[in-house]
Formats: C-alpha cells, structure tokens, sequence
C-alpha cells in the first residue's frame, strides 16, 4: 500500500457567503490519471487551488504523499507537485528553453542557480515532450498549442511526481487538444507521474482517463470510471444538456 | 511514491548547449562592461576644467587606492583635484547609476511591467516634495555635510512607497494593478504638492528646480559614504533573491506553484527596491532613464533572468551614469538628467528597431 498522491477530508470552502466546496472527501493514489469535470463553478478549480494550497479550506485537511500540506513549505509543495500555468504572459521576450528552465526553481540552489542536474533535468524535459524544434524561440511568439507544449515542459522539468491542469486543451484546435491528451496519457503510463486535469471536453476526459470525478455545486457527485460516471440522467441533472449531445463512443 | 522518472537518452547537442548556456554571452558582456566603468573613472577623473593626462590620473588612483608606485610624478594640485573633488563625484555617479539600474530591474521584474522604473511607486515625487519642504522650511541644519534636503527627500521617498503600498493592500483588486494605480494617484497628489510648494518658495524655486534635474556637484566623500552602504547592501540583498524575481516571470499566481512566498517576496524586495532609490535619490536628485533603460539593454543581451540582469545592470548603470556626468560636466555643468535623456532615448531607440523582431514592449 503506498501513501495517496493527494488526499482531501471534509474540505470546506467558502467565499465570503457562497460555499464553493462542500465537505469533500477524495483520495488519489500515486500513478493514478484522473479528471475533474463538472459545469463552471462546480468547484473544479477551487478544489486543485487546495490540493496545491495556495487556497486554505476553511475546514478540513489536505495531505500530499501523505504528509499534511499544513507542514510543507512552499518549495516542498512545489517538488511535490507541479502545475501547469493556464494563461501565461510573459511581460519580457523569454526564449523557450529559459522558460522551461523556471521548472527548476524549486530545485536550484537558492543564490548559485541552475547547477548541473538542473541543466540535465531540463535538457530531458525538453526531449521528453518534444519542443526541441522550438529552441531559441521567443515564448511569445509561439502559436497556442506550441506554447501549452512549452509550459508542460516546464513542469515536467520541475519533477515533482503530482502534474496538475487547468483545462489544458481550452484554446487548442482538435489535433492539439488529442496531442496534449496523448502527452498526459504519455508521462503518465511511462513516467508513472499522477496526472490530475480539469477538463471541460467530456469527450476528450472519457476517452483519456480512466477515472472521472464529478463536482457539482462544490460535492462530489459521482466518482469511478467514464462508463458509471457518465450517465444520460447524470449528464441531463448536472449540465442541463440533451445526453445525446455527447457521445462517448466504445 | 513511486516516481520514476524515466532516464531519457539526451544526445542533441543543440538541447544540451541550449539548457546548458542560455546565452552564451554574459561572460563577456561583463567584462565590457567592467571595461567600459575603468574608461569612465579614469576620463571622469582626468577630464574638468584643468585636465589630468590619463597617465597621471592612473598614478594618483594606484597610488592613493591601492598604495601601488606605478609610475610618473604629479603635482600636489593633480592630487587634491582627482582625490578631493573628481574622485568623490565619479564613484557618487557610478553608485547612484548601479541603484537606479538594480532598482529598475527590481520594480520591472516585480511589477511584470517593462514601463516600470525606480520612481513607479512614488519614491521620485516623494523625494521631490520631501525635497521642495526642506527648501522652504527657512532653517539650515547641516550635519556631516548632509542637509536639510537630503533628509527630507530620502525620507519623502520611503514614505511615498509606504503610504502606496498599505492604501494598494487595502483595496480588492488584484494585487499587482492595485500598486501601479495606487503608485499614479499618490504620485499625482504628491506632484500636486510640490507644484505648490515651487509656487510658494520664490527666491529659492532654483534650489528646487535643480535638485529635480539632478546632479553629482554636490558629491563628497562624506555624502558618498552615507548613500554608498544603502546602496551596495540593498543591491546585495535583492540580488541574493534573483530567484524570486524569476519565479515571478510567468506571473504570481505560478510564482507560488514555483515554490516562491509571493507575498512575503514582493514585500521585501520592493522595500529593498525602495530604500536603494531612497538612498540614490537624496545624493543625486531625481536623474531619470537610466533605470528604466539598462536594464532592458541588458535583457536584449543576456535574456531575462534576474540572475544575470541584476549585476549586468548593476554594471550598466554605473558606466552609462559616469559617462554622462562626464558629458555633462564638458557642457558647462548641464543637469546630468538632460544628458542621460539625450545619449540614453536613442540609443534605446536604436536597439529597439535592430532586435524589434525579437523584442516587444
């Protein structure tokens, strides 16, 4: 048995008035690929903001690998788990090989810098998702789904065993999204890294992840695989859709 | 937790030399760079009103600096004028110029804002106005060579910054817009204030004026010593936290995912920021673009870590500063912060058309 990569019990939110999760309760095993979905403002969001504490419940607790995120500083939470940015803009020209190198941060010797198994950790992180081709490139320049490319590099330089998304495939044309989603599937099966991942598309979340995790009004509505979670009645109560609408395939 | 993290085989070269060096440059842009400082102590010192040969200049330096005979034979006169009035004003320039530049670098990177310079928070019409006061107030103290005004405008300085920092944490937007807005309407009110004050000080309006045109010919060892340590220490100190400065490139919100302590980092290295232009500003007046310009030349040069734009900057304002308090002093003692306007706004505009492909701002 080995320790849950993330661990929620009872967690609260509330802002202000609105409670935007109410007394969740998941566990995610190491390894394991899962998606969040639900309709906006389920509390998707909210609940990775806790996973990764830069949100604090207002009752509950999170543990990562087992240990409270209540006793982790930030750079521990950060060799812990990654998280690919969502919107990043870049306020000074930035060539893609320094922005994966920012990866690094919670690796790096403080006041020296990138040491020598930085530059290997992100010369493989470069190799590992394939942007080779974009080196020396000003990250600003790059089209939507070569820049969502480079930021998973970043994170995959960063090493941490937990990668957290944010709607990775908003913005990206088919043939994108599906390169993401392989890329995921990918680091996932090979690397063994847990894959969590908001996703708006419930195509794209059944055909990928094994496990779906529904939110809606900040519960956990339903939870397991896409076949049991999925349910025309499910689909009808909680997105207010004809389930026609979306088709799962085999 | 089982991670494993697969050993990839690496064996582009192009990867590797990509991770490896960044650029390759900043070896050798620093050492232009320090180059171009000992060109400027020697002209700064050497040329005036009565010129010192480089020779000479270089043996008065060796000689008091660092007790070396090198060579020659100088007058008594040489020696006062390089060791009592030139050599104090040149290293004032130089110290100001490298606080200014780490100041701006600071506030750019923090800020996320490649318009931002030192005085984006208040810190120059603080000091003006702190400055304009000190003018007024008909008393003359001086202690250790160091005024009425000096006081007053570095104190006017570090209370603008801290008035707009506690009115910016206290509203609900973002934190980041809220400190640019907070930053323009305190600086308005206190832009105000001022107006009002050169309105009313008559006979003494020049004394103001020139304090905000800026200027090193006040410069003493004396008042060199005061604003010296600020400066040094509190580039040290924010150069040691580059890393959170470059946590912060992609935004805060991924800086606290990096591991950085957003809050607690932005706080101390704008009061870092802060207190660097504080000590600048007293000495020198308000001498504008220098903080705003170099460090983008260096960002051209280097790319955008602050580990590398830091002390390049450090190095770039300094040399850019002497050399246009030399130009100015060979103009007939015009403001320093016409020249840095003049040499530093084409200049800029130049390296902006040759990399435009490359560089926005």
């Amino acid at each position: 048995m080995s320790r849950p990569a993330i661990r929620l019990a009872g967690v609260d939110v509330r802002y202000r008035e609105r409670a935007a999760l109410r007394n969740v309760d998941l566990e995610i095993a190491t390894g394991e690929r899962v998606a969040l979905i639900g309709g906006n403002g389920a509390g998707k969001s909210t609940l990775l903001r806790v996973a990764v504490g830069t949100l604090g419940p207002s009752a509950g607790g999170v543990e990562l690998l087992g240990q409270s995120i209540d006793v982790l500083d930030r750079m521990a939470v950060a060799r812990r788990v990654a998280v690919v940015p969502q919107a990043a803009t870049l306020p000074f020209a930035t060539r893609v090989e320094e922005v994966v190198g920012l990866g690094r941060i919670p690796h790096e010797d403080p006041f020296r810098g990138a040491r020598a198994s930085d530059r290997a950790a992100i010369a493989a992180a470069i190799e590992r998702v394939g942007v080779g081709h974009l080196l020396g490139r000003d990250a600003r320049e790059l089209s939507l789904g070569e820049r969502q490319l480079v930021l998973i590099a970043m994170a995959v330089a960063q090493a941490a065993p937990i990668l957290i998304l944010d709607e990775p495939t908003v913005h990206l044309d088919l043939r994108h999204q599906v390169g993401t989603m392989d890329l995921l599937v990918d680091l996932n099966e090979r690397d063994g890294t847990t894959v969590v991942a908001v996703l708006h598309d419930l195509t794209l979340a059944a055909h990928f992840f094994p496990r779906l995790v529904l939110l809606d009004h900040g519960c956990v509505v339903a939870d397991g695989n896409p076949s049991e979670v999925l349910t025309p009645d499910r689909i009808r109560d909680v997105f207010g859709v004809d389930p026609a609408l979306v088709r799962l395939g085999a | 937790m089982a991670t494993r993290q697969e050993v990839v085989a690496v064996d582009s070269p192009r990867v590797w030399r990509a991770a490896a060096g960044l650029r390759s440059r900043p070896v050798v842009i620093a050492l232009l760079g320090i180059g171009a400082l000992v060109v400027a102590l020697v002209l700064g010192v050497g040329m005036g009103s009565v010129a010192i040969v480089p020779g000479e200049t270089i043996g008065i330096l060796g000689h008091r600096l660092l007790g070396l005979d090198i060579a020659g034979r100088w007058s008594e006169a040489s020696e006062t004028i390089v060791m009592d009035l030139r050599l104090p004003r040149v290293l004032t320039a130089m110290i100001v110029g490298t606080g200014l530049a780490v100041a701006g670098a600071t506030f750019q990177g923090l800020l996320r804002n490649p318009l931002a310079d030192p005085y984006v928070l208040g810190t120059a019409s603080g000091a003006a106005l702190g400055a304009a006061i000190a003018v007024l107030i008909p008393v003359r103290i001086v202690v250790l060579e160091f005024g009425l005004l000096h006081g007053f405008a570095f104190i006017g300085a570090l209370a603008a910054v801290y008035t707009v920092y506690r009115l910016a944490h206290s509203g609900g937007l973002a934190p980041l817009t809220s400190l640019l807005l907070t930053g323009y309407a305190v600086g308005s009110l206190l832009a105000a204030g001022l107006a009002m004050a050169m309105y009313l000080s008559g006979a003494a309006l020049n004394q103001i004026f020139s304090y905000l045109l800026g200027g090193f010919d006040g410069s003493s060892w004396v008042r060199l010593a005061g604003a010296a340590p600020l400066i040094i220490l509190g580039g040290t100190a924010i150069m040691l936290r580059a890393r959170s400065i470059n946590g912060m490139l992609l935004g805060e919100e991924t800086a606290g995912h990096l591991g950085i302590d957003v809050p607690r980092e932005r706080a101390i290295l704008l009061a870092l920021a802060s207190l660097v232009t504080a000590a600048a500003v007293a000495v020198s007046g308000l001498i504008g673009f220098v903080g705003l310009v170099v460090p983008h030349v260096v960002r051209m040069l280097v790319g955008p870590s602050a580990r590398l734009v830091l002390p390049l900057s450090a190095i770039g304002g300094a040399a850019l500063l002497t050399f246009a308090d030399l130009a100015a002093r060979m103009l007939g003692e015009i403001p320093v912060g016409v020249v840095t306007a003049v040499i530093g706004a084409p200049f800029f505009l130049v390296l902006l058309r040759r990399v435009r492909a490359g560089y926005e701002l």
